[in-house]
């Protein structure tokens, strides 16, 4: 017969890809990018006859990375997950993290972060998850503008407090603008101011320059520490920059994994401190 | 001291420990956890020349310490800053016999700082005035994601932490060195925030709060924390080593702390033994603002003497040699005690 038949339809191919692409929802509150393009998804198996059960490991820069952001990345992990119209029986476990054993109880028993935690969690996560929300509102919002300024440094720094969302170039600071201010409920139109805070409050120009320079300081913070995080998973788990979709912002030389490949410069140490 | 260029700067290395991480001092596997992540900060950061070997790493002993800090590291006063870690490890991570013994073996070189826990109420306490009394304690460090029995946590304003500060006051315990970089706990509140900070600046005027790892990764927390309360202080702990594989971003840092704090309250240190101070402090003489951060002012001979050293001096009491100063006319920068140090450079068109 002459040409090979076509590949039979691959639901498990298929269906991973779309679990994959759900888990690309959850957000690393702290460093505001999706945990795929971080490297934080170990593992994603499906099981089962049906290939309905899914299995996904996450991984951490480190075992001390705070508990209460593993707690929400591996939940919102599981929602995302257990969502799928297809999905089963959903398990998500974090490795190797000083609180894994009891993070892992409580998601299998869907207890909840208050039930998972007990004694030591007094509130829920909303109130720590809408303070990063409104960081990372700040920091898209001074890249839009700062951009504004690299391109025309003739211009006022207190003229920036006039500027809408109209005006800026369509590129992709504006798009992440936009999705930030939607999380946090704030106008969309092309009239719309983009110094605000999270109110949607905008700034007389006397306060612009101090505004844009607290939100510069939050950028530079969190660009910082995504760089920083994604650094250290990579010399925690050799070869996870296989795993990581680069960002572009803050970036420097050294985080190009192919630059200095730190995990190389102590081989004979790296076989002790894995497990 | 370090001689560059006919230049001399006079070095206090502000945060150093003399730590025993070794298996045999690990309580639980979280004191193994811990040391990784130590050794893992210390790899992703380090140049290549100074990557030390896993077995090193977990130990030093004073003999070394002396030799990486004072023969080796240009360094001419440094300062024990111990986390006590009692869960996770038999005798503590800092070791505070080896340490203080070492010392008193040279007081010129060394201040030893210790550490209290308020959650030890009345006990602590005493034992805290016990402590001042035996080290002659001019400073703390202070470990507020420590683990104690159920919890895992507390914060600067607690109750008992402010009986713990009235006595430092009585005791002349100036100098509160609070390590606000990753933690642990306390949970459902953001392990990382600075708020309680600024609640013990505003109600203990007398004392300095130093700021370790100026609040990363909440560099922007801290500082609008530091312009207001003038009390408070940056140590460079752990941001030190990003001069090296992310010398933008450590630019960014160290502009905007001289932007929001000023320059004479800033406080290098190599965080020993996470780093060894010889490199950190030849590149931080050698390093300048990159040219394209218009929003920044390049850093000038006198501000890097002020890091360096003269700044921890001053707050120590150390007596820094007449050559090694800095003229009267520079010595104080003359700036504002609140607000934005630069507010001229708030933006990038007016740079």
């Amino acid at each position: 017969m002459g040409a090979a038949p076509a590949p039979a339809y691959d639901p498990g191919t298929a269906r991973r890809e779309e679990a994959y692409a759900a888990l690309g929802q959850v957000m690393d509150p702290e460093l505001d990018e999706p945990i795929t393009d971080l490297g934080f998804v170990r593992s994603l198996e499906l099981t089962g006859e049906a290939a309905g059960d899914l299995e996904v490991h996450l991984r951490l820069p480190t075992s001390f990375c705070s508990p209460n952001f593993a707690y929400l990345m591996a939940s919102d992990a599981k929602d995302v997950l257990t969502a799928l119209p297809w999905a089963r029986r959903v398990v998500v476990e974090l490795d190797d993290h000083h609180d894994s054993d009891l993070i892992n109880r409580g998601l299998a028993a869907d207890a909840g972060y208050l039930g998972t935690f007990r004694h030591e969690a007094e509130h829920d996560l909303e109130e720590l998850r809408m303070t990063f929300r409104r960081k990372a509102h700040a920091a898209a919002m001074e890249r839009c503008l700062t951009g504004l300024l690299r391109r025309d440094p003739d211009r006022p720094v207190e003229s920036l407090g006039g500027v809408t969302l109209g005006e800026l170039p369509q590129d992709r600071y504006a798009g992440a603008l936009r999705r930030r201010r939607s999380a946090l409920g704030l106008p969309d139109s092309p009239d719309a101011p983009v110094l605000v805070d999270h109110t949607g409050r905008g700034y007389p120009p006397e306060e612009v320059p101090l505004a844009l320079r607290r939100a510069r300081s939050t950028r530079i913070s969190i660009d910082g520490n995504a760089h920083f995080c994604r650094g250290l998973l990579r010399t925690r788990y050799p070869g996870s920059d296989a795993d990581q979709v680069p960002r572009p912002d803050g970036a420097e030389q050294a985080d190009d994994p192919t630059f200095i490949p730190l995990t190389t410069l102590v081989p004979a140490a790296a076989g002790t401190t894995r497990r | 001291m370090y001689t560059k260029d006919d230049e001399s700067y006079f070095i206090v290395d502000a945060h150093i420990a003399l730590w025993d991480a070794r298996p045999e001092n690990q309580r639980t596997i979280h004191g193994k956890q811990f040391i990784d992540c130590f050794y893992d900060y210390h790899r992703n950061l380090s140049p290549e020349s100074e990557v030390w070997s896993y077995e090193e790493y977990l130990y030093q002993g004073g003999e070394r310490l002396m030799k990486d800090l004072f023969e080796d590291g240009y360094v001419d006063h440094a300062i024990f800053q111990p986390a006590y870690l009692g869960e996770f490890y038999n005798t503590g991570f800092g070791q505070t016999e080896e340490a203080s013994a070492l010392a008193r073996a040279h007081p010129d070189k060394l201040t030893y700082n210790h550490n209290f826990d308020p959650r030890n109420g009345e006990v602590g306490l005493e034992q805290l005035r016990r402590d001042a009394e035996r080290f002659d304690l001019k400073g703390v460090k202070l470990y507020t994601a420590e683990w104690h029995g159920d919890s895992r946590g507390w914060k600067l304003d607690d109750p008992w932490a402010y009986r713990y500060f009235e006595a430092c006051q009585e005791l002349g315990i100036k100098n509160i060195h609070i390590h606000k970089g990753p933690t642990i706990r306390p949970l459902d509140r953001d392990s990382f925030d600075v708020a309680d900070v600024d609640h013990v600046a505003t109600d203990f005027t007398e004392l300095n709060f130093v700021v370790e790892h100026v609040g990363l990764p909440r560099l922007e927390d801290f500082c609008w924390i530091a312009t207001q309360e003038p009390n408070v202080h940056g140590g460079l702990a752990v941001a030190m080593p990003f001069i090296h594989t992310r010398p933008r971003y450590f630019a960014q840092i160290i502009g905007e702390l001289l932007y929001w704090i000023g320059e004479d309250r800033i406080q290098f240190s190599s965080d020993y033994a996470l780093w060894t101070p010889k490199w950190l402090i030849e590149r931080f003489v050698d390093f300048q603002i990159p040219e394209d951060m218009t929003e920044y002012a390049p850093l000038t001979l006198a501000q890097k003497k002020k890091i360096l050293g003269l700044n921890a001096a001053r707050m120590y009491d150390l007596d820094v040699p007449a050559e090694l100063r800095l003229p009267e006319a520079e010595q104080d920068a003359g700036e504002p005690d609140v607000g934005p140090r630069q507010p001229e450079a708030a933006d990038l068109a007016r740079a």
